[in-house]
């Protein structure tokens, strides 16, 4: 399980980069990726996933 | 080259008038207004957003090195950025700490009206905090006299004052919408805070509360704090009066209200929403109640976060990473030259005005005069009307001659083909003014203006604005007033 970035709705604002726990998260082109290896979705260290509180467009979600 | 000093040529080259004998050292004061203080004086002197004073010569530059933010505004969206926007949040090109040195190496090099450089997003300042130090200590170790300046929304403010005050940040603005959370929670849907997005009166009780604390912390280091309020018709416009008392209380040297910008097309919640921003009128009528406290900013452009040049114009074009060139040097000798100049420049207009201002005084009624002048700088009438993309807005009266707005408008000649289609939003834009100033016109749009009941003259080309005012005061009401 991990989180993922909807390339269309990232503004590359680099929020999320910066509160992630696991560094999960590298700009990569023009937006920002998550690498689904090293994301834990932030379990045992935050209540919910931390990209995912601070984003302010809605761009990250569960990966399906 | 050449074309990157052309406003510094501009200034230099405009007719001065005659010095009466007043060397610029002994009358340089006599520009500094009457209700500062000389150490604030010295500390704003040269920063054209804390001083209306200094805005006529100095220019700011942003650097976009803080792309993220702490919070959602309802009246922000970043998503669209669009290069003939100006307003706050928008921005075209992000940049590393060692790219905005480079950058403003450039501009240096080639502004030397340059005298302040400012953080101010396009997310927050201190949300970025590691880019906003890097850039400011490597830009430093550069130009060392350059006056750095700061912007954020104060939610993370309370745990940087140290640092602030220790890399010699003079300036901080907090954003203060509200200071009831009731009301600001129709401002902010939420924050992030603390490892957890939070939403409504929690979310807002936090951020108004960090703001005040920062605000306090700030002004017992002794850093210049300036608050924005964005005015919301129907939101917080009624409160913006409380909030003007709550900081002029914690010692806040200006507040600016800016009105609100909304477009459906910036795709903001209010823009979305069909929430309006004030009219001219509406922000003034604001601004004057809210006179006598902190001091009122009307002189602000709501500019990106990464606007260059002198307040009303934006040259961020002219200084995208490409246009660069790889390597840049900085030759401190344009700006240091411009400072004395602006220094003899001071003396005189400082002379010029007290003329004015006696003027103006002798009108004995109370009557009020608006006048609109196009201007590129240096204080002065130097504009003409067909290249103006704005016009200052001064307030002529026996108690002064006070810049108290400005307007916006499309340059209405556009390379030579000027149209009379384009007069309409530019007289729509001119609403309650009586009389414009500017370097030039033509006879056709002249006439246009007159039928609209708009007087417009270049009568008065290259005088200081005060002293032209001054006249068409007095020669309007002057003489009936004595008559009569």
């Amino acid at each position: 399980m991990a989180m993922s970035i909807n390339a269309d709705d990232c503004t590359a604002c680099g929020a999320c980069e910066s509160e992630c726990p696991s560094k999960a998260i590298r700009f990569k082109g023009a937006v920002y990726v998550i690498d689904p290896k090293k994301c834990t979705e932030c379990q045992g260290a935050a209540d919910a996933p931390q990209c995912d509180e601070v984003c302010p467009s809605g761009a990250i979600a569960k990966a399906a | 080259m050449s074309s990157q000093i052309v406003s510094l040529d501009n200034l230099m080259a405009a007719p001065s008038p005659i010095r009466g004998g007043c060397a610029s050292s002994s009358c340089g004061s006599s520009a500094r207004p009457e209700d500062v203080e000389p150490t604030i004086w010295e500390k704003i002197k040269d920063h054209p957003c804390y001083s209306e004073e200094a805005h006529h010569y100095f220019a700011r530059m942003h650097v976009a090195v803080a792309p993220a933010c702490n919070i959602q505004c309802n009246y922000c969206n970043r998503k669209y950025d669009c290069s003939n926007e100006s307003r706050p949040g928008v921005v075209s090109e992000r940049l590393t700490p060692e790219e905005a040195v480079k950058k403003v190496t450039a501009v240096a090099a080639a502004v030397p009206e340059l005298s302040v450089l400012g953080i101010a997003g396009p997310g927050d300042a201190l949300a970025n905090w590691k880019n906003t130090r890097a850039t400011f200590e490597a830009v430093r170790n550069t130009i060392p006299d350059i006056k750095f300046c700061l912007s954020t929304n104060g939610l993370a403010l309370p745990d940087h004052v140290e640092e602030i005050a220790g890399m010699a940040i003079d300036h901080v603005t907090i954003t203060i919408n509200a200071v009831d959370p009731e009301i600001g929670a129709k401002i902010y849907p939420w924050i992030f805070f603390d490892h957890k997005r939070r939403t409504g009166l929690e979310a807002a009780t936090i951020l108004l509360d960090r703001q005040m604390r920062g605000l306090e912390m700030l002004v017992a280091r002794g850093i210049l704090v300036k608050i924005n309020s964005v005015m919301i018709p129907g939101i917080n416009d009624a409160h913006l009066l409380e909030v003007n008392r709550a900081v002029r209380q914690r010692g806040a040297f200006l507040h600016n209200i800016m009105p609100l910008i909304s477009d459906p097309a910036h795709g903001t919640h209010f823009g979305l929403t069909g929430q309006r921003g004030p009219t001219p009128a509406e922000l003034k009528t604001l601004q004057d109640q809210l006179d006598g406290g902190a001091k009122v900013m009307r002189h602000c452009r709501q500019c990106r976060a990464d606007a260059i040049g002198l307040l009303g114009e934006d040259r961020g074009q002219d200084f995208t990473l490409e246009k660069l060139p790889a390597t840049v040097a900085y030759d401190p000798a344009p700006r240091q030259a411009y400072r004395a100049f602006v220094a003899a420049e001071r003396g005189d207009r400082g002379a010029a005005r007290d003329d004015a201002l006696r003027s103006v005084g002798a009108v004995a009624d109370d009557v009020r005069l608006l006048v609109a002048v196009a201007t590129k700088g240096g204080a002065r009438v130097n504009e003409h009307f067909g290249h103006a993309r704005e016009f200052q807005v001064y307030e002529a009266g026996p108690q002064g001659i006070v810049l108290v707005g400005h307007r916006k408008v499309d340059a209405y000649c556009m390379g030579g083909f000027g149209e009379d289609a384009t007069l309409g939003p530019t007289i729509a834009a001119l609403t309650g003014i009586d009389t414009v100033l500017c370097a030039k016109i033509g006879d056709c749009p002249r006439d246009a203006l007159a039928e609209a009941g708009l007087i417009v003259t270049d009568a008065h080309a290259y005088d200081y604005i005060e002293t032209a005012v001054g006249k068409i005061y007095a020669e309007r009401f002057g003489r009936t007033a004595a008559v009569a």
